[in-house]
């Protein structure tokens, strides 16, 4: 067992896990964090996203072990005291999710392009969320909701 | 996956120790190669060895007009690195362009070229632009770096430090991705320096390689007619459930044509 300290949606935790420990694992199995979700075994869905020091990542590919010391934020620490993330309405909304599967992830990714000033278009809101695969929409409405939810965030940023 | 330990290097020398002191090491970079495949159980290594933590390995400089990148530097870092936008634009575009925002945040430029997978973007980046791999005891140049599918020039326990990329006067990158998995079905790096041009295809072969007829025509005559009538033999090609050889050779041909005429507009 190795013994790591991570920040998790705020809070300072020390945690004990195997070296083949990935980070979704020790959310899910360990902190019962089962907002972030597994839907593959080879790094493509996304549905694991979280948002480790700022930047989205899979997180069934990154050791725990390797990000000892780092902020990790998830689905879960989005909101704010209680009241949803303004992506997270966009989404309720646009009805921007059907199953609501990848949800958590695609919601991780859109905030993370909306952060890092992507441009809000839908060419480009689809380029920066092929990391995160839908079965259910067919897209239409996730982008339709980023394009409300990112352009909230700006309105509650200014 | 399997058990295994995970040991944090302070320094390349470290690195190199715990390498040799181990039954079955295995560096990892930003890991989104390498623990898919242990995911998967194609590899299983004893002992990990993060080169995560050893400082500095991801720096990008420029020293004289050589474009200096660290093994650990992100796809995200140099495509939003105004020092790669600035010397080579071709280069920014390749690493924006690799899998998806989430791979691009850790997969790093020493863990593509040291894969040497065959549908990988640096390669083409490496061999096109005529890059030199800097490791931990040699300079390899990238005309001798690409042996074969997913092997390299490098010893077992061999450290890519940097790549060097010199100036060329014009670069292109076209990508042709396949459409589920994002790596490229083909991709062309077109470069001209003094008037010569060099040209690296990646997913078309078990390698990378270069066009040597095509590169002979443009050499002489950088124009789309120059090339007409060059093809590319479809005997050395990847046929697989996405595309034949023969359509892979039309499309390496189409992308040459199109990275001609960028460079002529
Ligand atoms: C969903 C998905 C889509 C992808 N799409 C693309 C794509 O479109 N194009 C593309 O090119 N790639 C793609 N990739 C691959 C991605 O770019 C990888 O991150 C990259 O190929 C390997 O880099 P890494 O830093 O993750 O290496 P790791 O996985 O950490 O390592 C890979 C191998 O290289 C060795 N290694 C790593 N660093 C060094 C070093 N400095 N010196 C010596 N050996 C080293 C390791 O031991 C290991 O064997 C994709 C990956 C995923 C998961
Ligand atoms: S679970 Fe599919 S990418 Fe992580
Ligand atoms: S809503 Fe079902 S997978 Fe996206």
């Amino acid at each position: 067992m190795e013994t790591i300290e991570l920040k998790i949606n705020g809070r300072k935790r020390t945690l004990h896990c195997l070296p083949n420990a990935t980070l979704v694992e020790v959310l899910r199995d360990q902190l019962h964090l089962t907002g972030t979700h597994v839907g593959c075994d080879t790094t493509q869905c996304g549905a694991c996203t979280i948002h480790v020091d700022g930047c989205a990542v899979k997180a069934c590919t990154v050791l725990a072990v390797r990000s000892d010391g780092s902020d990790v934020m998830t689905i879960e620490g989005l909101a704010e005291n209680e009241a949803s993330h303004p992506m997270q309405e966009a989404f309720k909304a646009c009805h921007g999710l059907q199953c609501g599967f990848c949800t958590p992830g695609m919601i991780m990714s859109a905030v993370d392009l909306v952060n890092k000033g992507c441009a809000l278009e839908p060419s480009a809101i689809r380029e920066a969320l092929s990391g995160n695969i839908c079965r259910c929409t067919g897209y239409q409405n996730i982008v339709a909701a980023v394009m409300q939810g990112a352009s909230e965030m700006q309105e509650q940023s200014s | 996956m399997y058990q295994f330990k995970v040991h944090k290097a302070d320094k390349l020398s470290t690195a190199l120790d715990l390498f040799n002191a181990s039954d079955e090491p295995a560096y990892i970079a930003g890991g989104h190669t390498l623990i898919p495949t242990m995911k998967q159980r194609l590899s299983a290594p004893s002992d990990v060895i993060d080169l995560a933590t050893i400082p500095g390995l991801d720096a990008i400089t420029l020293v004289g007009d050589t474009l200096q990148i660290g093994a650990m530097a992100t796809h995200a870092k140099v495509a939003a690195s105004s020092l790669v936008q600035e010397h080579c634009a071709a280069l920014a575009n390749l690493a924006g362009g690799i899998g998806d925002r989430q791979v691009r945040y850790r997969g790093t430029i020493g863990g593509s070229l040291a894969n040497n997978d065959p549908a990988a973007d640096y390669p083409a980046a490496a061999l096109g632009l005529g890059a030199q791999i800097v490791t931990d005891r040699r300079t390899i140049p990238s005309d001798t770096f690409f042996k074969a599918m997913f092997e390299t020039a490098l010893e077992p326990d061999e450290i890519i430090q940097a790549i060097h990329f010199p100036q060329v006067d014009q670069a292109v990158y076209l990508k042709f991705p396949n459409p589920a998995s994002r790596y490229a079905m083909v991709g062309v790096m077109l470069t001209r320096t003094a008037g010569e041009t060099r040209i690296a295809i990646t997913g078309a072969a078990a390698s990378v390689f270069r066009a040597a007829t095509f590169e002979t025509a443009l050499t002489a005559d950088f124009s789309v007619s120059a090339i007409e009538a060059v093809t590319l033999s479809a005997e050395t090609l990847n046929t697989d459930m996405h595309a034949s050889a023969e359509y892979r050779a039309h499309l390496c041909k189409v992308l040459i044509q199109r990275g001609v005429e960028a460079l002529t507009a």
